[in-house]
């Protein structure tokens, strides 16, 4: 027996050698020159800029490619040229002629003109993949978008569109990810059976940003390197290495040891937990994305307004700021988020069970009644809604949760097959008219509609606010303008089927010697590229 | 089966060949295995067609206009019959294509060769591990049956068949990376200043960077993967060391044994080579089972890890209905049940005269 003893004891002894051996090699901080980033990027389907619409791949493009136009993070309503160096509007306020700045280059080293510049739209266009519209709603289309959108010059590029817009909704739609420039060169060598380089671009690189893409392996790794000749300056940083790390938790634990500089999904309980940690600081920043509840008018129950009005007055606003999403959220009641022009800032709803009950004694439901609420199953998403669960049974309403995976509620919510929904939706770009054109106008509440934005998923057709928003994007005046919106979406907050709830918070952990990562107020203006470490 | 004739002429040989002893059984394999995979592929697609999920979504987003999605459903073909969608798919693999991934833009060929070797290599490792300490604990826990080691062991099988594997992991990240400092990161397979340089010949960073010579790139690798590796080895030597126990048992109480102690053969050789010799055929199906479940890829160790396999790729493509990447894993699982099967086939009859 004592033989098996000393095999056992032997097998026990190689095991801790196994592990010493592993030792060592363990700890070992991120490189001066580079930052490591923990991120969940397992959205990014696609490295074309034509089909680009996720948050994670907005950010990778932001960060990789040139646009016309930028505006400034801190404050959206200032903006500059960024590949253009400046522009003017015609009198009739349809054509935009802007002058290419001189010196910018790609990274296949060609020199970056007008023409790439025209071909990057009319090939968004002509592909006309999931954000197309953004640029496509100007009249745009694959017959006429080379005499819309053209280079006069090598360095002059004019964009004529159908109607006279806003200019300032022109000029934000050219700064989305679509709205990237691509080396025409460079895309075209790749051409394969006239695709315009698409097969080639979804996992490819021809950008001309403070950073190259050097490698994408989904959800793994992202490595980005300096473009030692971008026009705005070298970024300090040699490699950005972003890795999937799909646990928050374990994103916290490394950030903790070093072994990232930013953690990017941290919940409530690990913000809670760094906090006070004099290694790791947080950034904050108000994102565009609004967490709302909203009622399908299908349903007999809540297509009446004092229903309506009641459940909006059943949701613990404040509780929900200071308790679920403790720092990761602010109270937004309106669709437009707060920083967008015309943003309305007021909010009267606050949790008054009396009211809500005298509303739904009204609507004849004194006792309440039973009802369904799909929501995506995402820890904050089911917090929120297992709050209101308890809220709105205060006043007799009993919810049946129904948690989903995020598509699957996607495809009962498109279907309008919903009681209540509660999710999120994010801006397409700065113009107030992307939430306005979702959520206040609907043009056709058929079941066939060829539009169906998210007013029509709730069968929600509101004729007088669909005039509204069709009038406010062609109001070229700001101030007027702001004004139209303010009035929108003062009927949308009490007439709409809809409760806006909440504002999102991005907020990254950063350890203490990171500077210069700045958050902007979409994914596509986070940005790497003045980024140091001390 | 009749002799070729000059007259049977073609149609003779062919039968006379293809149903002679030898190819026979080789036939009913192959047909065997055809049918097993189409009956796989079919049950798998009729699945993910029925799931709640609309699989245009995953590939034009939320937010694209109504004209796109009508564009799109029919380019994907959901607008044809289910079966004939079948048909198209079954043509395509015939082909080998395997179609490309909606979530990754890359064909599914090239994504099975990026993701299964990384649960390959997990895999093997774990059962490695699995079979050093699970085989030998088993067999110590049979020969003091009811008796502390005994306990010890069943105790340590029985934490090892019900702690959450998210749990367990959790605790070993915390335990041996935050205080020990004796493993690396969960931040996938390798650190970044090796992620990006190493080349990549088998997809298999302890092999590549063996092959690199780069032992620097080695130990690093090694580092990473230890604590999953362990993690996962854990779940199989608790139910290793079960099983063979209870084949120990089992042997033990023949009469060979009692005829060889009667005949003076040492304790350690009627354990270790006799009980042991004829318990390894019952174990060799049950680590074959045990390493191609490790194979299928363990999602949640997956997950905690951040380690690019298999499991995650199938889950996450469930999820996504991301349906060619779904099948495409399938089909890989499938595959390795087959071939683990006939290598303990095999084995069984290296290990069991009786069986030749």
């Amino acid at each position: 027996m004592k033989v098996l003893f000393n095999k056992a004891r032997r097998l026990a002894g190689m095991t801790g050698l196994i592990f010493a051996l592993s030792s060592g090699a363990a700890v070992a901080a991120t490189p001066k020159d580079a930052l490591v980033v923990g991120w969940q990027f397992d959205d990014i389907i696609t490295l074309d800029t034509a089909e680009v619409f996720e948050f994670s791949g907005a950010e990778i493009t932001g960060n990789t490619y040139d646009r016309l136009i930028g505006y400034d993070p801190e404050d959206v309503s200032k903006i500059f040229g960024v590949a253009a160096e400046s522009w003017t509007v015609s009198d009739d306020g349809k054509t935009f002629t802007f002058k290419m700045r001189k010196g910018i280059k790609f990274a296949s080293g060609n020199e970056m003109t007008a023409e790439d510049a025209a071909f990057s739209l009319q090939r968004a266009i002509v592909l006309n993949k999931s954000p197309a519209f953004i640029l496509s709603q100007f009249g745009f289309s694959a017959d006429n978008v080379k005499d819309m959108i053209k280079a006069v010059d090598a360095d002059t590029l004019t964009i004529t569109t159908d109607k006279a817009y806003a200019p300032t909704f022109v000029l934000y739609c050219l700064t989305a990810t679509i709205a990237s420039i691509v080396d025409k060169t460079e895309v075209m060598k790749h051409e394969v059976d006239g695709d315009m380089g698409f097969a080639w671009l979804r996992t490819n690189y021809a950008g001309s940003g403070p950073y190259k893409i050097e490698q994408w392996k989904p959800s793994e790794i992202v490595v980005l390197s300096a473009n030692k000749d971008y026009w705005g300056g070298a970024p300090a940083m040699k490699n950005i290495f972003i890795r999937h790390i799909g646990e928050s938790s374990v994103q916290q634990l490394l950030l903790e040891k070093g072994d990232i500089d930013i953690a990017r999904n941290l919940e409530t309980e690990q913000l809670k937990s760094v906090d006070g940690n004099k290694d790791i600081k947080l950034l904050k920043k108000g994102k565009g994305s609004l967490y709302y509840l909203s009622m399908n008018l299908k349903d007999p129950i809540l297509a009446k307004p004092q229903v309506q009005e009641a459940l909006k007055y059943l949701v613990d606003y404040k509780g929900l700021e200071d308790t679920v999403w403790a720092g990761r959220g602010q109270v937004q009641q309106a669709f437009l988020p707060k920083g967008f022009l015309g943003a309305l800032e007021e909010q009267p709803f606050s949790l008054n069970v009396e009211k809500a009950k005298g509303l739904l004694a009204e609507a004849g439901y004194p006792d309440g009644f039973e009802i369904e609420m799909i929501v995506r199953n995402a820890p904050i998403r089911i917090d929120t809604a297992k709050s209101m669960q308890t809220t709105f049974a205060k006043a007799g309403i009993k919810v049946k949760l129904i948690p989903m995976d995020g598509k699957q509620v996607l495809t009962v919510y498109r279907a309008r097959k919903h009681q209540l929904f509660f999710g999120a939706w994010g801006p397409d770009y700065q113009d107030p008219h992307t939430n306005a054109d979702t959520f206040a106008k609907n043009l056709d509440n058929g079941d066939n509609a060829k539009s169906k934005p998210v007013a029509w998923r709730n069968a929600y057709a509101p004729e007088q606010m669909t005039k509204d928003t069709l009038a406010a994007v062609l109001e070229s005046d700001a101030g007027k303008r702001a004004k139209m919106y303010l009035a929108i979406q003062k009927a949308h907050q009490q007439q709409a089927p809809f409760a806006f709830i909440m504002q999102e918070q991005e907020v990254a952990g950063l350890r203490a010697n990171v500077e210069g990562y700045v958050l902007g107020p979409s994914f596509d203006s986070n940005s790497y590229k003045d980024v140091v470490k001390k | 089966m009749t002799t070729p004739t000059t007259k049977g002429g073609f149609l003779a040989v062919f039968f006379s060949t293809f149903y002679s002893k030898r190819a026979k059984p080789l036939i009913h394999f192959l047909s065997m295995l055809i049918m097993t995979f189409i009956g796989l592929l079919m049950l798998t697609f009729v699945i993910g067609r029925m799931m709640p999920t609309d699989p245009v979504i995953a590939v034009i987003g939320d937010k694209a206009p109504e004209e796109l999605y009508e564009k799109t459903y029919k380019e994907m073909g959901l607008d044809k019959p289910i079966v004939v969608q079948f048909v198209y798919y079954l043509g395509g693999v015939l082909q080998g294509d395997l179609g490309t991934s909606v979530r990754t833009a890359n064909l599914v060929t090239e994504d099975i060769l990026n993701y299964f070797p990384a649960t390959l290599e997990l895999a093997t490792l774990a059962t490695i591990f699995g079979v050093l300490l699970g085989v030998p604990i088993g067999v110590l826990a049979a020969v003091k049956q009811n008796k502390w080691p005994d306990y010890l062991v069943r105790f340590f099988g029985l934490i090892g068949h019900s702690a959450p594997i998210f749990w367990l992991a959790m605790m070993g990240i915390v335990l041996f990376y935050q205080h020990l400092d004796w493993v690396a990161a969960p931040e996938g397979r390798l650190s970044v200043m090796y992620e990006y340089t190493l080349p990549k010949v088998t997809n298999m960073v302890l092999i590549d960077t063996m092959l690199a010579g780069d032992w620097d790139a080695f130990k690093d690798a090694f580092a990473h993967i230890i604590l999953p590796a362990s993690l996962l080895s854990y779940y199989s030597i608790a139910y290793l060391s079960r099983m063979t126990r209870s084949f120990m048992l089992d042997q033990l109480k023949q009469e060979y044994v009692i005829t060889a102690r009667v005949k003076g053969v040492s304790e350690t050789a009627i354990i270790w080579r006799h009980a042991l010799g004829n318990a390894w055929v019952p174990l060799i199906t049950v680590i074959a089972l045990t390493y191609a479940t490790l194979l299928e890829g363990s999602v949640l160790t997956e997950i905690v890890f951040s380690w690019p396999g298999l499991g995650r790729y199938i889950t996450d493509g469930l999820l996504a209905a991301d349906m060619n990447a779904v099948l495409g894993g399938t089909i890989v699982v499938g595959l390795v049940f087959i071939l683990l099967n006939l290598t303990s086939d095999l084995l069984y009859k290296v290990f069991d005269p009786r069986a030749r």
